[in-house]
Parts: structure tokens; sequence; C-alpha cells
């Protein structure tokens, strides 16, 4: 007998119902928790759907990232004498936005029921054009080397979102620091596991970033643990975070992207084109660009949850 | 042998799994947020500890049986770190009331 299948149901049934309880939620902590389970199962869902990438993604940036990203803007929300969710929405809106989920909902259904037998798919030639880039992992190859302009712009898109982030800064507090996360004062247990799991995260963060060339992973997914790891680190207070005019900092956050155009301008000059690597040295131009890639993402996110530079802090 | 083995998967991964649910049930019935706290603790140390136990004569591998093993270390020490600050958290608010 195998039980696999009602394993699956009762994960899709669970998901239904940590869905439906997110947005059920009357306070947004509560559907910040919801939203965060969601997306942990989600990745066990990508497991069972054989993606680990996706999974790995998943749990690293929709479940934690995005996580602390909602919380501590739900808090600001408190903090600033907002209204909780629910409260400042209107009838009509909400009518309007249960219509066009559920068109949404619809149009996903319709096309998973009438895929073609044999679905459509690409994995073949995926497969087929991995030994030219040198790597193992057809992910990665997708993501750097068959696509690589639209991982460039991705990155671009995370730098414009700080920016953005970074404009609603009151005019006397630009250049200043964020003020700290959570703005808990120092706490003896979250310092302890903060001075364990931090080491231990840069590890596993770094390794899971040079097996993405092979084996499921990659920089986005070793870069949301770093990123992860530097979060903690500001939450514990055991470093404040920078100003946002540090050189380094804006270095870090241009570094991916920069380094990214650059190696796509030198195919033009010595390879066949825009973002052609020269064959043979494919995969330590790919381990190069990632490991930028890697820097931008691990200081990008953390800078996202730090929020607009405030008045108070950073001297 | 490893009939002797899978049995004692079974049994260890069953004893780990009642704790998770004596643990659950504890979180659903307990009249406070201390007591709620403690009986999660036993789920995650006692029954994940006894899953991950019963899983190690499966790892196949060594270094799998290790990661398995960091696995359960590194939820020890995130589960401890947490239910101290959520400890606190609710004794603060306690004597502000």
């Amino acid at each position: 007998m195998n039980l696999l299948p009602i394993i699956d149901v009762g994960l899709a049934l669970l998901v239904l119902g940590i869905a439906t309880w997110t947005i059920a939620a009357r306070e947004v902590f509560g559907a910040v928790v919801g939203y965060v389970v969601y997306g942990l199962l989600l990745s066990l869902v990508w497991v069972r759907l054989y993606a680990p990438d996706v999974a790995l993604t998943e749990a690293a940036v929709g479940g934690g990232v995005t996580g602390v990203l909602l919380l501590t803007a739900g808090a600001r929300l408190r903090s600033g004498g907002g209204k909780e969710a629910g409260e400042a929405t209107g009838l009509p809106l909400r009518v309007v936005a249960a219509v066009l989920s559920l068109l949404v909902a619809l149009g996903l259904a319709a096309v998973v029921l009438f895929l073609p037998e044999p679905p459509a798919t690409l994995a073949p030639e995926a497969r087929a054009g991995l030994a030219a880039t040198g790597l193992g992992n057809p992910i990665t190859a997708v993501l750097i080397s068959y696509r690589s302009f639209d991982t460039m712009l991705e990155k671009i898109v995370l730098v414009l979102a700080l920016t953005g982030v970074w404009s609603v800064a009151a005019d006397g507090a630009w250049g200043r620091a964020p003020a700290p996360i959570g703005r808990m004062a120092p706490d003896g247990a979250l310092t302890l596991l903060t001075q364990t799991l931090a080491p231990l995260g840069i590890v596993v963060g770094l390794h899971i970033f040079w097996v993405g060339a092979d084996a499921p992973g990659g920089a986005f997914q070793g870069g949301a643990l770093l990123a992860a790891m530097w979060m903690i680190v500001m939450m514990a207070r055991l470093a404040e975070a920078p100003r946002i005019d540090a050189r380094w900092l804006r270095l870090a956050l241009i570094a991916g992207p920069a380094v990214f155009f650059l190696a796509g301008l030198a195919g033009v000059a010595w390879g066949d084109g825009f973002f052609s690597y020269p064959p043979g040295f494919a995969k330590p131009i790919i381990l190069f660009i990632e490991a930028f890639m890697l820097l931008t993402i691990a200081v990008t996110l953390p800078m996202l949850v730090a929020g607009p530079p405030s008045k108070g802090a950073g001297r | 042998m490893s009939f002797a083995l899978d049995v004692f998967s079974l049994a260890a991964i069953g004893a780990g799994a009642f704790f998770f649910f004596a643990g659950m049930v504890g979180l659903l019935r307990f009249p406070d947020s201390l007591t709620r706290l403690h009986a999660l603790t036993k789920a995650d140390n006692l029954g994940l500890g006894l899953v991950v136990l019963g899983l190690l004569p499966q790892a196949g591998s060594l270094l799998a049986a290790l990661k398995l093993i960091i696995v359960w270390v590194l939820v020890l020490l995130s589960g401890a770190a947490t239910s101290q600050m959520i400890g606190r958290a609710l004794r603060k608010g306690e004597d502000r009331k």
C-alpha cells in the first residue's frame, strides 16, 4: 500500500486551510504567522513536486524573509497609529478583490486542467545544453545561462525595491541608518542563539551557493540564508544597521547586477554576443557572477527589512 | 539485522509521533501561555529527537546521519532560545497589568 497519495492530499488540504485562515485572520500578526506557515507548507509541496530548488527558495524567501518583512511592516503600521488591516477596506473593494482573485484562480485551474497530454516541456532541451555550460544543475543553467538577462533584471528589481523603501524616509533622516529591527532590548537568549546560529548559517549559506552549480541550491537560496543571518545579528543588536550612504553598502548593492551586466558586455567583445559565455569558461564565469549576486542578495534583503533610514538612529 | 533496525526505526518514530501528538494536545488544551509553551517544548525536543533517532539507521550515509543530528541540535537551540524569549515577553506583559 502506498501512503504517499494520502499525504499529498492531506498536504494540499492543509495548504488550502492555512490559506483560508490567513485571509480570514482579523489581526495583522495572526495573518502574517499564517502566511509563514503557508510558505513552509508550500515548500513541502514543491519537494513533493520534485522541485527542490523552488522548495529552498520558497522556504527561505516565501516563509522567512517575506514573513519578517510583513511582521515589521505590521508593527510599523500599529506604532504609526494606522488601522488594523480589514477595518480600512470597504465592501466594494473587498468584492472587487474577491472577484479578481477568483478569476485568477479559475484561469489557473483551467490552464492546469486543459494541459496537453503529455504536457509540453523544455526540460530535455535544458538538460541537453548542460554540457556547454559545465554545470550539473539544469535550474542554475536556466537562470544564469539560458535566460541570464531575466535574472539580471530581477536583481535590478531588488535594488529598485530598496530605493523605493529608502525614498519614503524623511528629508532630515536621509543618509542615516535605519532604526533597529524589532526595537527589542538586548536579550540574553537571543544573543546566545545568534552567536551560535550565525556562524553555522553563514557556512550553510555559502555551501548552498557553492553546490548550486551541480545540485539544488544557488545564489538566491544561499543569499537569502546569509541575509537571514545578518537580520538576526541586527535583531540581537550585535551589530547596528549601516548608514545608507555608506560606500561599501552602495557597492555591495550594485555589485551583483553590475558584474552580471559587465559579463554580458564581455560576451559582445570576445564572444558571440550579449551574454554569450566563451566555451570552456562558462562555469567559472557563472560562478563569478553568482558570487556577486550572492553578495547583493545578502545585503539587499536585510536592508529591505530594516526599512527607511530614521532620524534617531545612526550617528 | 536490517529487520531489527527497521523495528527500531518504527518504534522510535512512533514514540516521537506520540510526543508530537501529546505536545499538540497540550498546546490546544492547556489554560495559559506558559503551560502551552511547556507542552510545545516536549514536542520539539523529545518528539523531533526520537524521530531523528529513528531515521538515523535509514539515513544511508554517515554524512546524511550527521545532517539529521545537526537539524535536531539546531531546532533544540532555536526552540530553547525562542521559548525563553516568549516566556520573558509574557512576564513583562504580566508586570504591566
